[in-house]
């Protein structure tokens, strides 16, 4: 049994099928890929993994979420399941305010306000995200002020700091520079030992480094979902040989 | 070798600059450009003009009645003080205020954060809001009038002006923090929730902080609308120079400096005190703006 | 893109069969100079090993380019690194076909000490594996490919009977020790080149199927 399981799943956005009888299996401390042209029900997925798509109008839902086993769309609190299912955005999203209570909005949310308490989650987080030796300065400083791939760094630390046991990625570095994504690589694998990792991703060569398994959407159907070294090297199905080869379309 | 380029700098002209003779020459070659250049330059130096005039205009005529005695405790018909309309203005504009800021926060962020999209209650009030902020300001005196004075017996009074002038910012300041929390971007609610944060929170900690300075603007445009109000004000809070004090003070009359200024122009004896009035007025309105800016400015750094 | 990353597969297909009759001639030549004692198409062949080597680098520098710009996945990754292995052993192929020429034009002068039958039929079927492995893999035929790797034990058969049959010439009469060395040295060559076919025959599946023997390489 994985740490997801998606079983018969079905998302509409009023009249639009955006999602068709997904089925998924995501296995527990592996990195996840979602890959698929765009507009392909990926990212529409991944919110719906912990309940972003509750916010958008018209969105309707059926089948089951399971997560351990439990359904996140059954008598779960919201909030507690995205404390649980953490999220890391496309574009770097700081708030406005210092690194240091960016950091501690999440803890002190779920009501830890001890100083000393924050000051060890802060530091343990903006170090699992590889950039406590960049802000351990500026931490009074406001977040704004950093750089985009520390901005993202910050964000990936930011949702760290409520020590979720999923991290779902969307996109997380399309709107960086390689050198800036190439460290959130290293991060993502580096802290793949202690969390659930989905990351939906528009750069193949990014799945094929970083994931275990991929799965490939299309037109709101999921086509193959596979290891990914075997998606990429022998995919089963036409559909993907011809998206990952770039014949589609 | 940097001296050189220094010394060199001031005898060059940079080349991605037109020299006037270029500009003139520019501008000989495309007349209209040159007709289109002076009409916005001569927009300016008009609307500069006015202005200046205007300001100088009453800081000439008022300034030499600027007396102490302007300042007394007491008005008389021998002292036309502007004191109790100072102490007056300050009141209306704080009552005005804690009744109409309130309310026009909670229900843009209810309009803004609550409210699905396209729901019809929504649209509603924000019709209301936009007619309310159409409607000339003797109206909101005559309604005050009819209801506050007469049909709630409150009479002439401090609180009538005040809830008068509270439904008259309400939808100024409800359409500016609509506006404020509107600009906030969606990807720190995203980020927020995300984090397991509720909309509560998410409002309190996240949204409204960084919609202040935009709601600051809006209330201050809305202090700047009761200091001048006065046709609103005649038939609600009265024209009584005098402090309202005493456990009944909120059903006293009051004049406001605007209502002060107004009357002593009208009785014709006192115009250059109207004029010293106006000073004080005009300096009251610039300090709110100076004071407000600095405010904005200093929230919007922490 | 997609169109100009396919014609250059296109050109890189071409380039492989090319370098395929290079050494299918190579070998052929080497063949018919070491049965009818021909110096010239002896020389020649020695001259076609260059010629493989340049083509070799060519179609390297060719797929090392494909990998960098194109950063190929599923069949595009399979054929290209089948084009990176394959080209490897045709090379050595090439090498053979000019080592057995060389022990030809060392023997030219000699009156051969056996019949040759069998080194011939290895010749034969050697030469057929080549050709059939390259066939393969221009026809994506996984069928013939797997022929030819069975094939392999036909060859490494034929070999042990030259060697037998040259261990008895050898214990006849010392006096045929040189040449019997010399003629085992080209039945190994004939043995190896088998061997290259195999490996191509191999990576030709792997193309085709993912699968390199028993195992998957990725």
């Amino acid at each position: 049994m994985g740490k997801f399981e998606i079983k018969n799943a079905d998302l509409y956005y009023n009249d639009f099928h955006a999602l068709k009888n997904i089925n998924l299996d995501i296995p527990q401390k592996q990195i996840t890929a979602f890959i698929g042209p765009s507009g392909c029900g990926k990212s529409t997925l991944l919110k719906s993994l912990n309940r972003m798509n509750d916010l958008i109008e018209g969105c309707k839902i059926t089948g089951e979420f399971l997560l351990d086993g439990e359904d996140i769309y059954g008598n779960m609190d919201v909030n507690l399941l995205r404390k649980r299912v953490g999220m890391v955005f496309q574009k770097p999203n700081p708030f406005p305010m210092s690194v240091y209570d960016n950091i501690a909005f999440g803890p002190r949310t779920h009501g830890i306000h001890s100083k000393s308490k924050l000051d060890d989650i802060v530091e343990k987080s903006l170090r699992n995200a590889a950039i406590w030796e960049e802000v351990k300065d500026r931490l009074k400083k406001s977040a704004l002020g950093l750089s985009g791939g520390q901005q993202q760094r910050l964000c990936i630390a930011r949702a760290l700091a409520v020590e979720p046991e999923v991290l779902l990625m969307d996109e997380p570095t399309s709107a960086l520079d390689p050198i800036s994504t190439s460290k959130i690589e290293d991060l993502v694998l580096e802290i793949k030992r202690e969390y659930t990792i989905i990351i939906v991703t528009h750069n193949m060569q990014q799945a094929t480094r970083i994931s275990d398994r991929t799965a490939f959407f299309l037109l709101g159907e999921v086509v193959e979902y596979d290891q990914t070294e075997n998606l990429f090297s022998m995919p089963k199905d036409k559909r993907t040989e011809d998206y990952i080869t770039g014949r589609f379309g | 070798m940097n001296q050189t380029a220094a010394s060199a700098r001031p005898q060059k002209h940079p080349i991605n600059r037109l020299t006037l003779k270029q500009r003139i020459k520019s501008y000989l070659k495309h007349p209209l450009s040159l007709f289109l250049f002076l009409i916005v330059a001569a927009a300016t130096l008009i609307t500069v003009f006015v202005l200046f005039f205007l300001i100088l205009y009453i800081l000439i005529k008022g300034i030499p009645y600027l007396t102490p005695s302007l300042f007394a405790f007491e008005y008389n018909s021998e002292n036309v003080s502007m004191f109790p309309a100072i102490i007056t203005t300050i009141m209306m504009t704080v009552f005005s205020l804690i009744l109409a800021v309130p309310l026009g926060i909670f229900t843009a962020i209810y309009l803004v954060e609550y409210a699905r999209r396209g729901n019809k209650i929504v649209e509603l009030v924000r019709l209301t809001s936009e007619t309310l902020s159409g409607i000339p300001s003797i109206v909101y005196g005559l309604f005050g009038m009819l209801f506050f004075v007469t049909a709630l017996h409150w009479g002439f009074s401090l609180i009538a002006g005040a809830f008068t002038l509270a439904i008259m910012i309400l939808p100024l300041i409800m359409r500016t923090t609509e506006e404020a929390l509107k600009s906030v971007p969606d990807t720190y609610r995203e980020a927020s929730f995300g984090l397991g944060a509720g909309r509560l929170r998410t409002v309190f900690r996240i949204v409204l902080p960084s919609a202040i300075p935009g709601i600051l603007a809006g209330v201050i445009l809305a202090i700047g609308r009761i200091v001048g109000e006065t046709a609103a004000l005649i038939y609600t809070a009265g024209t009584v120079a005098q402090i309202p004090t005493g456990r009944e003070f909120l059903f006293m009359s009051g004049r406001t400096l605007a209502i002060h200024m107004w009357a002593l122009s009208g009785e014709g004896l006192n115009t250059n005190q109207a004029y010293a009035t106006a000073v004080v007025l005009l300096i009251v309105v610039l300090l709110i703006n100076w004071l407000s800016a600095a405010v904005a400015k200093r929230l919007a750094k922490s | 893109m997609r169109n100009r990353f396919d014609r250059e597969l296109e050109v890189l297909n071409n380039e492989l069969i090319s370098m395929g009759a290079l050494i299918e001639n190579a070998i052929g030549d080497a063949v018919k100079a070491l049965i009818e004692k021909d110096a010239g198409l002896a020389y020649k062949a020695i001259d076609f090993d260059s010629e493989v080597d340049e083509k070799e680098k060519d179609i390297e520098r060719r797929c090392l380019k494909l990998l960098l710009q194109q950063q190929p996945v599923a069949a595009d990754l399979r054929m290209i690194s089948t084009a990176l292995k394959m080209i490897t052993d045709m090379e050595r192929i090439g090498d053979q076909a000019r080592d057995i020429s060389e022990i030809t034009i060392r023997l030219i002068n000699e009156d051969y000490i056996t019949s040759m039958e069998h080194i011939s039929k290895m010749a034969k079927d050697t030469i057929s594996m080549v050709t059939r492995s390259v066939d393969a893999y221009v026809a994506h035929d996984l069928k013939l490919a797997q022929e030819v790797i069975e094939y392999d034990d036909v060859v490494d058969g034929l070999f042990d009977k030259v060697k037998a049959d040259l261990i008895g010439l050898i214990r006849e009469s010392a006096d045929n020790g040189e040449q019997a060395v010399d003629l085992l040295m080209v039945a190994k060559y004939f043995e190896r080149i088998g061997d290259h076919a195999t490996n191509i025959a191999e990576w030709v599946v792997f193309s085709i199927t993912g699968q390199h023997g028993s195992q998957r390489v990725i």
